[in-house]
This record gives C-alpha cells, sequence and structure tokens, in this order.
C-alpha cells in the first residue's frame, strides 16, 4: 500500500523519526538536519536529494525557530544581511561541488565520510562535557569565566583590521573580509552537506566577528532563515528536494521540538547529555558501516546501518520522555501529597 | 518535488521555498492551538 508515493512503514518512519529528531533538538537547543541527510543517504536516496531534502527540512525548523524566538535576543540586521549574502554564495559553491561530484559518481562517499566525521566530532564533544560535568560542578566561577573567555585564534582573528570596516550595532568593527570568510565557509559546508550549520553558525559570529553572544544567537537564527530558504531554492532549482518527505518530517518535528522544548523544565541536560554524545557516535558507525558495505558490494549491513543512526535516535528521545513522564508522575504525587496538609492548614 | 513541470525551474523552486514557509507556519500555529485545548483537557482527566 503506497500514500504519497511511499510505503505505509516509511510513512510512519518518516513522521516518527521527525517527532523524535524535533524532541532532541527542542532539548538540546540545535536544528537537527545533520541526521536527516545521512538517514535520507542510508535510504538509499540520491546525495543531492538526501542534501536538498535535510537543507529544506533546516529552512521549515528555522521558520518555527523565528517564529518562536522572535522577541528574544537581538538582531544585527547590517550584519545579518551580509552573512546572509555570503552565506548563500557558500551554499551555491557547495551545491556546485555536489553536482560535481555527483557526476564522477563519488557524492555519496565523500557527503558519508564527512557525516563520519561531523557526527564523531560532535559526539566526542557532547561526551568530552559530560565527562568534565563532575569537574564544573566543583569548580563552577572558574568555568564560567573561562566559557565566557574568547580563545587566543578568536582574538587575533577579530583583531585583523583589513577595510573594508564594517560597524556592527554593538558599538565594534570587523573587517568585511572576515565576515565573508566566516560566512562564505560556514555556507561551503552548508550546501555541501544539507546542514543548517546553526552550532558553527553562531560560534563564527560570536568568537571570530566579535558580536555580543545575545545578538550573536538573534542574528544567525536570522541569516539562518534566509540562507535555508535559499538553500532549499538552489537544490529546488534542480528538482533536488522531496517535498513529501520534508512535509512528513516538518509534521513530526514542529510537535517534537514543543515537547522537547518543555522538557527543559522539567529533566535535568546533564542526566541525558552522556547518551546524546553516545548517540551521535553511534550514528557516526552507521554511516561508516554503510559505507562499508557499499565499498565491499554488499547490503548485509544496511539493516544494522539504519538501526545504529535512527535506533539510537529513537532511544535517547524515549529516554527524555520516559523521564518528563517520570517527572510529572513525580510532580503529581508530591501535590497528592500536599493536598492533605493544605487542607488541614486552611 | 513539485509536480508542476510545466513551470519554468525558477517558479518550481520559488513554490517550493513558499510550500514549507507556508507548512511551517501552519504546523506552528496549529500545533499551538492543540497545546492550548489539550493541556487543560489532559489535567482535568487527570484530576477527575
Amino acid at each position: 500500500m503506497e500514500i504519497l508515493g511511499l510505503s505505509l512503514a516509511l510513512l510512519v518512519l518518516f513522521v516518527s523519526f521527525g517527532f523524535m529528531v524535533g524532541v532532541l533538538f527542542g532539548f538540546f537547543g540545535m536544528g537537527g538536519s545533520f541526521l536527516i541527510t545521512p538517514t535520507l543517504l542510508l535510504l538509499d536516496y540520491p546525495a543531492s536529494v538526501a542534501i536538498g531534502s535535510g537543507l529544506a527540512f533546516y529552512f521549515g525548523t528555522s521558520v518555527i525557530a523565528v517564529l518562536k524566538h522572535y522577541d528574544v535576543g537581538q538582531v544585527d540586521y547590517k550584519l545579518g544581511a551580509i552573512l546572509f549574502v555570503v552565506l548563500s554564495i557558500g551554499i551555491e559553491l557547495g551545491s556546485r561541488l555536489v553536482f560535481g561530484l555527483e557526476a564522477l559518481g563519488i557524492a555519496n562517499l565523500v557527503t558519508g565520510i564527512a557525516y563520519v566525521v561531523l557526527l564523531a566530532g560532535i559526539g566526542a564533544l557532547f561526551l568530552r562535557r559530560a565527562a568534565n560535568l563532575d569537574d564544573e560542578e566543583g569548580a563552577e566561577d572558574d568555568d564560567e569565566d573561562a566559557d565566557d573567555e574568547i580563545p587566543a585564534v578568536g582574538q587575533k582573528i577579530q583583531s585583523y583590521t583589513v577595510p573594508p570596516m564594517i560597524s556592527l550595532t554593538s558599538g565594534g568593527r570587523a573587517s568585511l573580509w572576515t565576515i565573508s570568510g566566516a560566512g562564505g565557509s560556514v555556507g561551503l559546508v552548508s550546501g555541501l552537506i544539507g546542514v543548517g550549520g546553526g552550532f558553527i553558525r553562531m560560534p563564527a559570529i560570536y568568537y571570530l566577528i566579535g558580536t555580543p553572544l545575545t545578538a550573536a544567537v538573534g542574528t544567525s537564527l536570522f541569516a539562518g532563515l534566509f540562507s535555508g530558504a535559499f538553500g532549499t531554492f538552489t537544490y529546488g532549482m534542480s528538482g533536488s528536494v522531496d517535498l513529501t518527505v520534508v512535509s512528513l518530517l516538518l509534521v513530526g518535528s514542529a510537535l517534537g521540538a514543543r515537547i522537547g522544548s518543555a522538557a527543559t523544565t522539567m529533566v535535568d541536560e546533564d542526566d541525558v547529555i552522556v547518551y546524546f554524545g553516545i548517540m551521535m557516535v553511534l550514528a557516526s558507525a552507521g554511516i561508516a558501516l554503510s559505507e562499508l558495505a557499499n565499498w565491499l558490494g554488499t547490503g548485509a549491513l544496511d539493516l544494522v546501518s539504519v538501526l545504529l543512526l535512527v535506533g539510537s535516535s529513537f532511544f535517547v528521545a524515549s529516554m527524555i520522555l520516559y523521564k518528563v513522564v517520570q517527572s510529572a508522575g513525580a510532580d503529581d504525587a508530591d501535590d497528592a501529597g500536599a493536598q492533605p496538609a493544605t487542607d488541614g492548614g486552611d | 518535488m513539485i509536480e508542476s513541470v510545466a513551470l519554468p525551474a525558477p517558479v518550481q523552486a520559488t513554490l517550493l521555498v513558499g510550500v514549507i514557509l507556508v507548512q511551517a507556519i501552519i504546523l506552528y500555529a496549529g500545533y499551538g492551538v492543540l497545546e492550548r485545548v489539550a493541556t487543560p483537557l489532559i489535567k482535568t482527566i487527570t484530576n477527575a
């Protein structure tokens, strides 16, 4: 039985996977497109369609994020507009590279390897953060100071005053070359592997351009929204966006993100951060296995790859939902326990 | 992919961006309404 050109199993998979990705990233505050593209690659979608659909999904989630945060944080509109232009140029170059690699027949391999490195890197960062949690609790004040510090490389890049210089809303000034270099590189990565790039765009605006953190978040969101639209347009021009898949993922993700975002008030991020790190490493291993299977010319590892990538996401999202239910249950029990005392007091 | 093959590629791509934009707004608003309606309902059922 097929609905919208997809089997019922795939339809359920996309909506439920979108939901789980929404829960995860509503909770951890990321876009989540970097799980969508590799999943589509594992499901044998061509690299250009997987990347184009990943960017379109990112655009949809950006719209929802902007609607949610429209009154939160400041936006440096001039910097945002310049970033939009350079991000778009980067995305255009990245997409041309993908189509070039596709013509050579190595787009899936290159994208797959890029994701193995990216997901393993993010996983390692989260695992490191989880391992350092105890130390941070012991020396909280010292760590807060250390977190706010701009690294030496960032300070060096911020100190470049190659003209033309652009005045920032915050009062500082940044070289157009620095903005173009930082934005163009992020755009190239976005266009090449189909991620929104918020996890590198925001630090780039903060550490390299020198925008204050509050404005960096809003400006990143603003530039990301328009560059996401441009990425969708670029890949849409060649028919490389599967609207059905994107729509199904968004239906699940929009709901999941609400629940994930609400869960942050009930579940301590530190309790689940280690599982998120493990999930990323498992997802990376899943893609590596898939690439190995393709190289060996066997489909035997395909199921294991999908299970590692999708299964680990389902597991961590389910764990967050379980903790929400557990927390809600405990609150109800507390309310019930407190009720007689209140009545007695009256 | 949008099946409006007769339209030129830039128009199809613009249409695609518009469809995703509208869909995201509808989903955001729709789930917002659902949340407002469902939350008191769930509380009522739980407390009953």
